[in-house]
């Protein structure tokens, strides 16, 4: 075997990593699912949501923003991880209003997924009901914020693969929220542009792009096929553009 | 003779939090207009300064009052005295509803956390000036000057005199600094000399963590960067500390001396003192020591005539927020950032300050370096514990007849710290703020020292008439408040923690409860991303296990009541319907 350095073990399973992975990295190389919501393959790691969190020699770190180093001894399958897990997506379902039954995602959509993977049965905490600004001032794309879940994926997409910085996070504890960088501080004077893949991009279904909703049926959506823990492997956001260099 | 760099001594609008605040004080409120032309000018984009504009707490979308009043909502300094609730009573004088700014445009009140007066009674914020020692008649009297329209600057000066109240001197507070006479010392050595002095004194990091500073140091120095950075973290919000305060009112020689004797360990040019915003009145003093020490050469170019010695200090000064405290928060805000700790590693000492290696240490640690520096390693080991050389410097306040400051070797127990401030009848001690650890009556003789109880200062007293279950109310609302919002268990934690206390003191929780803040306590405290999220719930976790007893006097017997009281939520639809008999409640 060569490379023998480049080693970690997550949950006795031994694995190769290249210089400069992290954690997450190496693991969705060697087609182990970390479960995650705020990352994506090729954008640069943030760590909010918290659900990567695995142990690490005794101490809990994220997997997405931790580089792998040789002899690592990692759990990720663990009953209290699953349990901490279980309760982080909860609360996420209670920050905000998630309307599954109803919402156009339905079916495509990651915290919806999430649940179903980790077994979740109900919401558990009390919900928060927040009220939230819907911004439906563009064409093609609508903004709800009460389904966001502040995991800065469009944040990051729109600056680092769009070469754009629609979005930006706003507001602190509680009260943060998702905001446009247009005079106006509305979508439809941004320079959002519907393939976008800031419009697309987003877990949930705070980012929608409209007339397009139920072109998929119920049932024959992404997360309906397979579980978010499969479909991870295949993810990455397009190489970035170099613009003006046509 | 040193020429002072402008930027440096004048309060000038080059730092965005700088030209915020001054928008802020003329417009009162930053209206998405001032946003525009706030980010044509610093060239960001127009929602990086909402970002910013949102994150802090002194700064408004919309106008506050001409008169704008921020209570302290802090267990010592804090508007609620026994009975008496003074920001209600001023509202009612003012006909003011809190958060909403009079009608006509004259007055606003609201609440802030701690903005570290707890050794001078009740406190307020107006118009970003304290005002300490508010008593009934006090408020009566305020409210008669903002009804007559009468400006600040006519109201009594003794309002607003904050004094220093020190109490007990030790090892750093019994001697003055004479301005050079420790960097004159210094330049005699090589900085790498002068580093293993500071590592051999045991100096560690006085806000609480402890990190060795030495080694600290050292890191940064050995870190490769196009330069270097000293940041004196001044940004005190730990409710119940207020040492900082009083030594940059005192000591604030010794402070920059410390910084730059950093400085010269690390090879740094430049220095930034980070304020917090509650602390804005103590500008024009720090600003003209800082004058001063140009005009002494003791800043600047060749220092003390010390070729190639280059060092200036800059203030920055936050704009309420708690979590800029935390290093990388704070190095955020120093950028002109929202305060959202990084991830780390890498730490400071390698990528800081605009990614160069950066030394971030706090007020008390740097005075102390000051000290060892003049008076040497054997002097400072003289004092403290094994693994606490030295002495710390804490802010009592709460039930105690004497609040003030007070300086002890390491190793100084609760009781001794009780005796000296006169506190009789304590039922708990809360050391290092809510962050800390809540000790009952039974652990007094524990010690403050890094081995048993670690602090960064922040020392309060709860007598026996107070409602513990109420302290820790106030704690949860604190980081609540506090939080950044950046990961899930923090930014959902804190708020859930707070409803859920919020349900025992009610006196609707059930054991079940009780198991239930057990486990989000746990949650919020493991998977969060920073030390707030970490130290968060201890003090619920501190209550649970030695307070018991009080909490289950609180609890309904059945073992299960939802979080919602069921039979209000019928209010509206007993009213719709009209009725209000029997069968229109549920139990």
């Amino acid at each position: 075997m060569a490379n023998n350095e480049h080693t970690i073990t997550i949950d006795g399973t031994e694995i190769h990593f290249k210089a400069g992975q992290t954690i997450m990295d190496a693991a969705l190389s060697a087609k182990i699912y970390i479960p995650h919501l705020c990352h994506y393959p090729g954008l640069t790691p943030s760590g909010n949501c918290r659900l990567c969190v695995v142990e690490l020699n005794g101490k809990h770190v994220t997997a997405c923003t931790t580089q792998a180093q040789f002899g690592q001894q990692i759990r990720n399958q663990t009953p209290e991880l699953h349990a901490a897990r279980m309760a982080i997506t909860q609360m996420l379902f209670v920050e905000g209003n998630h309307i599954c039954p109803s919402c156009e995602k339905s079916g495509n959509c990651k915290l919806q997924a999430m649940g179903y993977y980790l077994g979740m049965r109900d919401e558990h905490y009390p919900q928060f009901n927040p009220r939230r600004e819907m911004d439906a001032s563009h064409p093609a794309v609508l903004l709800d914020r009460s389904r966001c879940i502040l995991c800065d994926l469009c944040v990051r997409a729109s600056r680092e693969v769009d070469g754009k910085n629609v979005f930006a996070i706003a507001g602190r504890g509680i009260h943060a929220h998702l905001i446009v960088n247009s005079a106006s501080g509305k979508l439809g004077d941004s320079d959002i542009a519907v393939d976008d893949v800031a419009a697309n991009i987003c877990p949930v279904g705070a980012i929608l792009i409209k007339e397009k909703g139920y072109v998929t049926p119920i049932g024959r959506r992404i997360y309906d096929q397979r579980m978010i823990s499969e479909v991870a492997f295949d993810e990455h956001v397009p190489e970035h553009e170099e613009h003006g260099n046509d | 003779m040193n020429q002072y760099p402008n930027h440096c001594v004048d309060f000038y609008a080059s730092h965005v939090l700088h030209r915020l605040y001054e928008i802020q004080h003329t417009e009162r409120h930053i209206s998405a207009e001032s946003m525009t032309r706030v980010a044509n000018e610093f060239k960001m984009s127009a929602s990086q300064v909402a970002s910013v504009v949102s994150f802090y707490a002194f700064f408004y979308p919309e106008p506050v009052g001409f008169y704008h009043i921020l209570f302290s909502n802090c267990t010592s300094c804090g508007y609620q005295v026994g009975q008496l609730n003074l920001l209600e009573k001023i509202c009612r004088l003012l006909s003011v509803v809190a958060g909403k700014t009079r009608g006509d445009g004259w007055v606003s009140v609201g609440e802030t956390s701690c903005i570290g007066m707890c050794d001078h009674g009740p406190s307020m914020l107006i118009n970003g000036m304290p005002l300490v020692w508010l008593d009934d008649e006090r408020i009566t009297q305020i409210s008669c000057l903002i009804s007559e329209q009468k400006p600040l600057e006519q109201w009594p000066v003794e309002w607003f005199r904050v004094e220093s109240s020190i109490r007990k001197h030790g090892l750093l507070l019994s001697e003055t600094v004479q301005p050079g006479s420790s960097l004159k010392k210094v330049l005699a050595s090589a900085p790498q000399q002068i580093l293993n002095h500071i590592i051999d004194s045991g100096l560690r990091g006085r806000g609480g963590a402890g990190f060795d500073t030495g080694k600290k140091w050292q890191f940064c120095r050995d870190s490769a960067g196009e330069a270097r950075y000293v940041v004196c973290n001044a940004d005190e919000g730990e409710p119940g500390t207020f040492k900082d305060r009083v030594l940059l009112e005192n000591n604030a020689d010794a402070l920059f001396e410390g910084m730059a004797i950093c400085a010269y360990v690390i090879g740094a040019k430049k220095g930034y003192l980070y304020l917090r915003g509650e602390y804005r009145y103590l500008l024009d003093h720090l600003q003209n020591v800082l004058k001063r020490r140009y005009a002494k050469s003791l800043l600047g170019q060749s220092i003390v005539g010390q070729a190639g010695f280059d060092f200036d200090i800059e203030i920055v000064v936050g704009a309420g927020a708690y979590i800029c405290g935390e290093e990388s928060a704070l190095i955020e805000s120093l950028e002109g950032k929202p305060g959202i700790p990084r991830i780390r590693p890498p730490f400071p000492v390698t990528r800081g300050y605009l990614g160069q290696p950066t030394v971030v240490n706090n007020v008390e640690t740097l005075i102390a370096a000051a000290h060892i520096a003049k008076n040497g390693r054997d002097w400072f080991k003289s004092m403290g514990t094994e693994e606490s050389t030295g002495s710390k410097i804490l802010s009592v306040s709460g039930d105690c007849r004497k609040p003030g400051v007070y300086e002890y070797p390491y190793g100084v127990s609760i009781q001794q710290v009780l005796d000296d401030c006169e506190a009789d009848n304590v039922q708990a001690v809360q050391i290092g703020g809510p962050a800390g650890t809540m000790v009952a009556r039974k652990d007094f003789s524990r010690q403050i020292s890094f081995e048993d109880l670690s602090t960064g200062g922040s020392f309060l007293v709860f007598g026996e008439n107070c409602d513990l279950l109420s302290v820790n109310q106030n704690f949860a609302r604190f980081f609540a408040h506090e939080s950044c919002g950046f990961c899930t268990p923090c930014r959902v934690g804190t708020s859930l923690l707070t409803s859920s206390w919020q349900k025992i003191m009610d006196g609707r929780a059930t054991s079940l409860d009780i198991h239930e803040i057990k486990q989000l306590s746990a949650l919020v405290k493991r998977y969060s991303h920073c030390g707030l999220g970490h130290t968060a719930a201890n003090h619920i976790l501190d209550s649970l296990q030695q307070f018991s007893e009080r909490v289950e006097k609180r609890l309904t017997r059945k073992t299960f009541t939802p979080q919602i009281d069921l039979d209000a939520a019928l209010e509206a639809a007993r009213k719709m319907t009209e009725r209000n008999d029997a069968d229109a409640h549920l139990e």
